[in-house]
């Protein structure tokens, strides 16, 4: 017992487990690849955890064994019922929290190694850095998303709250006074009041950072803050001499830095920009000014008239936006293309990359509402379709439409990729009214001769067509 | 044995680990990036190892034990959470003939969720 004990014990033996455990996370993260492959994937994931959580409860030298178990028992009481129970639409704030607590175990983590060794006082240096870094990092990611999902989940306004112009110059102090306190502590201090200062430092600067942030860059800023856990992650493993925590850590990085930068790719504005915030504020003065350009000729139109042009058409593309989320219409959605499929016409899904609140976000949507993988369309396969496309159907979308992007040097989304759905032959938009979008910018399609408008809900809009349908 | 220094080794680690994630993140298509957060997300909860090993040393005052268990806490909610709720969506995306009806009473039954409920203004 004791020599099976003492073998499992071994150093280079957990060393193997980890190994074997972030073999099992690059192998699970490739299932991610295609849908068919993805569930094996996410569970090939979770067993490399389960190997790694196991690895460390063997390895473990001391006692506490009741203070794991009171976490573990916390943290599943909590976020298994979530997980469970969250609805799809709630998905983008679901991960902001999910994010958050990674980070906030991170710096709590760094803190509590702080405490241990009385201010890194017989640590290496190099290990101290990494430790502070974790720290920082951890607490900006935990409050921004915290602040991410007070967003979502609309307990804090949606739009920018900015304090103007001094934003920049309040977040780069804040930057400046964490790493002054992080160079402090590195350099020698043991002073833990230097330490929790840093901590509220990046604190306010995770809220400083995400306040201004309007909800449509949303996308941008949950997979920046998704980089920055991993980056917290990987640090915690150099300071903790853990190899599992420093691969983990840093694939999820890349993985946030690659989806952060497609985001903002698709939405044609630098991270740093986003990350300056204000944007769709009161700050949009083009915008509003060009609006008057366009006052009057929209033409509205109603359910049944919108079954009919629907019903006759060989080709209808859907484009779903953030408002088919908020009117939870995606059944009612499916339940009409299935209607449609039934007549022989054929459907298909155009995404744009940042619709929704976090990447990807329409079509887990549509997913959920049993709609065929292949049906969507990713916006530089969907585009070219437009021209041989009888009726767009745009469901709640607005800027990720608007052909400003393309014809109007003046816009402020001028450059930002467009699903070009301009180009199809006739539009129905459904929209709540006429108000401008995130960007607080008109969007010329509403006023095509092609475009007929359908006010109302997203949701009981599209029920109205599907019921005006089933009567022709 | 022969001794590299930690930190190179680990930095080399690290490098490589950087490298690995942007080959085998850049083969994920647009469709499952949101899967691909919150899987990513789950991995990144990988940080709980750090607690677990911290807690069992000796010298931790009743503060850090506080602080532990609440970073365990955390941990976990990240690990299991996020698995769990990558699993849920994935296995929308599978094609599923028969799920129909499944899929229809699981929304049926109204649940309601502490983080649902997004239907408000905007």
């Amino acid at each position: 017992m004791t020599l099976a004990t003492s073998f499992l014990q071994e150093r280079s033996f957990l060393d193997v487990l980890y190994i074997i455990a972030f073999a099992l996370f690059i192998q699970g993260l490739r299932g991610l690849s295609g849908p068919t492959t993805a569930v094996r994937g996410n569970r090939i994931a979770a067993v490399g955890m389960a190997i790694a959580f196991i690895a460390t409860l063997l390895n473990r030298s001391e006692g506490n064994w009741g203070l794991i178990a009171a976490g573990i028992a916390i943290g599943t009481a909590v976020g298994v019922p979530a997980a469970r129970q969250v609805r799809m639409t709630a998905m983008p704030q679901m991960v902001a929290l999910f994010n958050g607590v990674g980070g906030g175990a991170s710096f709590l983590i760094a803190w509590s190694e702080f405490r241990l060794t009385d201010g890194y006082s017989s640590t290496a240096t190099y290990i101290a850095i990494f430790s502070l870094f974790a720290a920082i990092v951890g607490s900006v990611s935990f409050w921004g998303s915290n602040i991410a999902f007070g967003k979502l989940q609309e307990l804090i306004p949606g739009r920018p709250l900015t304090l103007g112009r001094a934003q920049q110059s309040v977040n780069f102090t804040l930057l400046g006074l964490a790493l002054a306190a992080g160079v402090a502590i590195a350099a020698g201090s043991h002073s833990e009041g230097i330490f929790i200062g840093m901590l509220v430092c990046a604190a306010l600067l995770g809220n400083a950072v995400v306040l201004p942030i309007g909800g449509a860059d949303m996308p941008v800023v949950i997979s920046l803050l998704n980089a920055f856990t991993g980056l917290s992650a990987a640090a915690t493993g150099i300071a903790l001499n853990n190899t599992a925590l420093i691969v983990a850590g840093m694939i999820v990085g890349a993985s946030g830095s690659i989806l952060t930068n497609l985001m903002a790719k698709a939405m044609n504005r630098s991270i740093p920009a986003i990350v300056a915030g204000g944007f769709g504020g009161g700050g949009v003065v083009e915008g509003a000014a060009g609006a008057g350009e366009h006052a009057g000729t929209v033409r509205s139109t109603s359910a049944a008239d919108a079954a009919i042009q629907l019903a006759y058409a060989s080709r209808v593309v859907v484009v779903p936006g953030y408002g088919m989320a908020v009117a939870q219409a995606q059944h009612a959605v499916r339940e009409l293309t299935k209607e449609l499929e039934g007549r022989g016409v054929e459907i298909s899904y155009a995404i744009h990359p940042v619709a929704g609140r976090m990447p990807g976000h329409m079509n887990v949507l549509l997913a959920e509402a049993d709609v065929p993988y292949d049906q969507l369309k990713e916006m530089d396969d969907a585009n070219p379709e437009f021209q041989r496309t009888d009726v767009s159907l745009v469901i709640g979308a607005n800027d990720v439409t608007n052909p400003a992007a393309k014809n109007t040097p003046t816009s402020p989304i001028y450059g930002m990729p467009i699903l070009e759905v301009a180009d199809s032959r006739s539009i129905i938009v459904i929209k709540r009214s006429m108000n401008p979008g995130f960007a607080g910018i008109e969007n010329e399609l509403y006023y095509d001769p092609k475009t007929a408008m359908l006010f109302g809900d997203a949701k009981s809009a599209v029920s109205d067509i599907a019921a005006e349908l089933a009567q022709l | 044995m022969i001794l590299a220094s930690t930190l190179t080794t680990n930095l080399a680690i690290l490098v490589l680990a950087g490298f690995i994630g942007f080959v085998v993140i850049s083969k994920v298509p647009n469709t499952l990036h949101t899967p691909l957060m919150s899987g990513t997300n789950a991995i990144h909860g990988i940080v709980l190892l750090g607690g677990l090993l911290i807690v069992g040393l000796s010298g931790n005052g009743a503060f850090n034990k506080v602080i532990l268990v609440i970073a365990i806490a955390f941990g976990t909610i990240n690990i299991v959470g996020g698995f769990l709720v990558t699993d849920r969506m994935l296995e929308m995306f599978k094609s599923k003939p028969k799920r129909e009806s499944a899929a229809a009473s699981e929304d049926g039954s109204g649940n309601d969720p502490p983080t649902g409920g997004t239907a408000g203004g905007q």
